[in-house]
């Protein structure tokens, strides 16, 4: 340990904080804060540094991690996890900005390995990408990273060699700010979620290129058609499926990997063990949440509480008071909560968005007295939206479409004050699709179809840079009619009595209409073939596709059409994403961009990093084939 | 035939390991992967309580696979068999041709055929195969396609038909010309596992023309029904 490193945890107890099976040590389940109290005299933490010493904090401009195999006992069965330093999660990093931090990663296991700091702004070789600029770590060796922060907030970090992000490697890093934040809270920690499983990541992998939904224990039942038989009578029951039988899709693709196979934990912990934190009534508590899963999206609330979302991917937006909020793998949100723990305990429940699990920890007054668990939510079922299917097209067919609120889409809130004019809406269509334009490859992939007007559709004439596509059995559906959908929460969140984070909430706390604008857009559509289990974008996997080259500086704009049902988180590395919400002037950063099922979305980049940089979808199975090399020359 | 033989599974091979190389940064996205299904193995209730098998081999990669399929009987010290060795290529999004060669076995003789197949997922979800097979006496037309109707999550029941005609008489082979023979099969199965599961059933086998014929001369029935235990696993 070096000296400037302070190592608030012993990890000689970490087998037994990560065992799930029953609560054998409730003080292992309690939280530490973040020693915050470093930071500035506005961020302070009254006695939350010295509070609970169990989960492993390190902060400071030094730190030694190694990477190694430890026996972890999760579920029940002991098995072999990668761990950094024995912890799981790795330690959370505690760094100030403007600091220059050097991390010496020692890998202790037989492959090599690697650590990828997810959102932090650094020099390519510092990236942690294996074939990119960074050779990756050799058995027995140890790299040094070295690099100045330029930004505060939550993030993570984690391997990006092999799955070993699936097999325990992964931490949360916080980023404190030089300058004092307008955010206060009394305590902060990191709620950091993910997904375990004790089959190794090969074999799921091989498992689902044998059987695409071998993980779907939620498929459509001979009773599911019964009762919308009894419900709605034989015809109309049978038209309702005649679509999806047609077209052989199912409605309940939710996720490629279930809690058939994983454990969902919070900060390491899974639902017996149990997360918690113990609060003083009335207090404001911070709660960094990550998602750090290899494939699970998590659907997150708070019953009995508000929750004020300030930041997103580790950059403060305006402060927006939501119930529920939905996190992508990768993606970060910090949110500020008052719980009056003197009533009651509060569950911290994170339920995966095909309802096959959950993840949950407590807002406590006494570390025994936890929160009763809630119940999930009914299952999502896709409905045409989420194929990217025009809406006017399949009355009948349309189950969930009733709850898609058209009139949701409101500009009235939006700050238009530095855009020229507004448009009227010569791209509209709402007639003209059938069946036969599922596949309708030909078309162009900014076609006119949004019924939704957008005003980031403002600006359409962008040069377009023309980029290699490919047809043919690797993708199984085209979504000719993706729309916008910012202000969607997404499937199984619309209409459902609560007020639901979207991206359209994101606005950035500090103005942008300043940026320069992009001067050509990149449109990629996102493909995939879940039965056969192949991803790719434009039909083209990593290994067949050039590097997407840029000019050093340029502000580009990036368009994803989603041609699959499932949701595609694009982690972009080395320069931020500014997605497009359509106000100008709150444009919100982040670093990793959900694109749903059947949507589109753009975001702009600026080029201000030169090197080689990955830009992959970030669900761990889905990512070499979605996977493009960036060139910033 | 042998050197067709030879030069596809070389071909594959070889391809497959040029398809090896990938980045670092992530997990091998094309491994090459071997599945073996059990799709029957099963008893049924017919005189002499018969062992029948239908099962599928492949090795490869997303592009290129190389299939064995088995599917035949053993009763009395005696089998009967048609197996095809095949290679596999994705056409579309939910089909493959499959091309190769068929080696059918009877206690009498054994014949052996050029196949081409397509291989897939009908709308409404018929998992089919389709087969021409050719040799220089006759030509043949097999379809196999089933359906699987989950009961719950893990009680599957699949109905299946399977049929075969050929153009030819082929007494050796116990094939007579036209519709050939059919197979109506209701199997009800409970997954302990995706990969295991046991399943009893029904099936209807149905000969006609000189096919029923021939059997009949050797004294068996043209049509019957019978009842099945069995197992269906993969790996």
């Amino acid at each position: 340990m070096t000296s400037s490193t302070k190592q608030t945890q012993i990890t000689l107890n970490r087998r037994q904080f990560v065992r799930g099976l029953a609560l054998t040590s409730i003080a292992a389940a309690v939280a530490t804060n973040i020693p915050s109290a470093l930071a500035s005299n506005e961020f302070t933490a009254k006695g939350a540094s010295d509070f609970n010493p169990k989960q492993a904090i390190l902060n400071g401009t030094e730190f030694k991690l190694t990477i190694s195999e430890k026996p972890v006992n999760i579920t029940g069965n002991p098995t072999i996890a990668t761990l950094v330093n024995g912890s799981l999660p790795a330690p959370t990093l505690v760094w100030r900005e403007g600091d220059t931090v050097t991390i010496k990663v020692k890998n202790e296991l037989d492959v090599d390995s690697s650590i990828h700091w997810h959102g932090i702004i650094l020099p390519t070789n510092m990236d942690g990408v294996p074939g990119f600029s960074f050779d990756g770590i050799k058995p027995g060796e140890t790299y040094t990273y070295q690099f100045t922060l330029t930004q505060s907030g939550t993030y993570w970090y984690h391997s990006h060699s092999g799955y070993q992000e699936q097999t325990g490697i992964f931490g949360a890093i916080v980023v404190l700010p030089k300058m004092p934040e307008p955010i206060k809270a009394d305590y902060d920690h990191v709620i950091q979620l993910s997904d375990w499983s004790d089959t190794d990541p090969e074999t799921i992998y091989a498992n689902l290129k044998k059987m695409g939904d071998y993980y779907n224990f939620s498929q459509r039942t001979v009773g599911d058609f019964w009762g919308e038989w009894q419900t709605h009578g034989f015809v109309k029951a049978w038209d309702r499926r005649k679509m999806w039988n047609n077209m052989k899709m199912t409605d309940r693709d939710l996720s490629d990997v279930s809690g058939a196979t994983y454990t969902y934990l919070m900060n390491g912990l899974s639902p017996n063990a149990h997360w918690r934190t113990v609060v003083e009534s009335g207090k404001k508590v911070r709660l960094r949440f990550i998602n750090s899963s290899a494939m699970t999206f998590f659907d997150v609330r708070i019953p009995g509480l508000k929750m004020t979302v300030v930041a997103a991917d580790g950059n403060l937006i305006q402060p927006v008071e939501v119930d529920e909020f939905r996190i992508g793998v990768a993606e970060t949100y910090d949110v500020i909560v008052e719980a009056d723990t003197s009533k009651q305990a509060y569950a911290i429940f994170a339920q995966a968005i095909d309802r096959s699990g959950y993840a949950i920890g407590s807002i406590t007054a006494d570390a025994t007295k936890i929160a009763d668990t809630p119940e999930m939510d009914p299952l999502p079922i896709l409905s045409m939206t989420d194929m990217g299917m025009d809406h006017s097209m399949s009355d009948n067919s349309m189950s969930d479409m009733s709850g898609m609120d058209h009139s949701g889409h409101d500009m009235s809130g939006m700050n238009m004050d530095d855009m020229q004019s507004t448009p009227s809406t010569p791209n509209m269509d709402h007639s003209s699709h059938n069946m036969s334009g599922m596949n309708m490859d030909s078309m162009p992939s900014m076609s006119n179809m949004d019924n939704t007007v957008i005003p980031m559709d403002m600006n359409p004439k962008l040069p377009q840079t023309k980029l290699p596509k490919k047809d043919g059995p690797q993708i199984a559906m085209r979504a000719t009619g993706a729309q916008y959908r910012l202000s969607d929460p997404g499937v199984g969140l619309r209409n459902n009595g609560r007020k639901v984070l979207t991206y359209a909430d994101l606005k950035n706390l500090y103005p942008t209409r300043h940026e320069p604008k992009p001067t050509r857009e990149l449109v990629m559509h996102l493909t995939g073939n879940m039965e056969r289990y192949m991803w790719s974008i434009d039909g083209i996997t990593f290994s067949d596709a050039p590097p997407l080259e840029f000019e050093y500086g340029e502000r580009v704009r990036i368009t994803f059409i989603n041609d699959t049902m499932m949701n595609h988180p694009m982690h972009l590395h080395g320069v931020w994403s500014d997605l497009e919400t359509g106000d100008e002037n709150h444009i919100p950063r982040k670093h990793t961009i959900i694109v749903q099922p059947g949507a589109k979305i753009s975001y702009r980049v600026t080029m201000d990093a030169r090197g080689d940089w990955a830009f992959h979808c970030h669900m761990l199975y889905h990512m070499i084939g979605m996977f493009r090399r960036v060139q910033v020359r | 035939m042998k050197k067709i033989n030879k030069t596809l599974i070389t071909g594959i091979l070889s391809s497959s390991l040029l398809l090896a190389t990938q980045a670092q940064a992530a997990g091998e996205s094309d491994p090459l992967l071997t599945y073996f299904l059990a799709d029957t193995l099963e008893l049924s209730s017919q005189t002499d309580n018969p062992l029948a098998w239908d099962a599928t081999f492949w090795v490869g990669k997303d592009w290129h696979k190389l299939y064995i399929k088995t599917e035949g009987e053993h009763v009395t010290g005696n089998s009967e068999s048609e197996n095809q060795l095949l290679y596999s290529h994705p056409i579309e999004r939910s089909w493959d041709i499959q091309v190769g060669l068929g080696y059918d076995i009877t206690p009498d003789q054994t014949q052996s055929w050029a196949i081409v197949g397509l291989q897939g997922l009908t709308p409404y979800f018929f998992e089919t195969n389709i087969v021409l097979l050719a040799n220089d006496k006759n030509i043949g037309f097999r379809l196999d396609t089933e359906y699987e109707a989950l009961l719950t999550q893990k009680l599957i029941l699949t109905p299946s038909l399977k049929l075969s005609s050929y153009s030819a008489d082929d007494e050796p082979m116990g094939i007579g010309s036209g519709l050939s023979s059919t197979e109506l099969g209701l199997r009800l199965r409970y997954e302990f596992s995706r990969k295991f599961a046991p399943y009893i059933g029904l099936k209807h086998n149905q000969t006609f023309g000189n096919t029923a014929d021939y059997l009949k001369a050797e004294g068996s029935e043209s049509s019957e029904y019978s009842f099945v235990a069995g197992l269906r696993f993969w790996f």
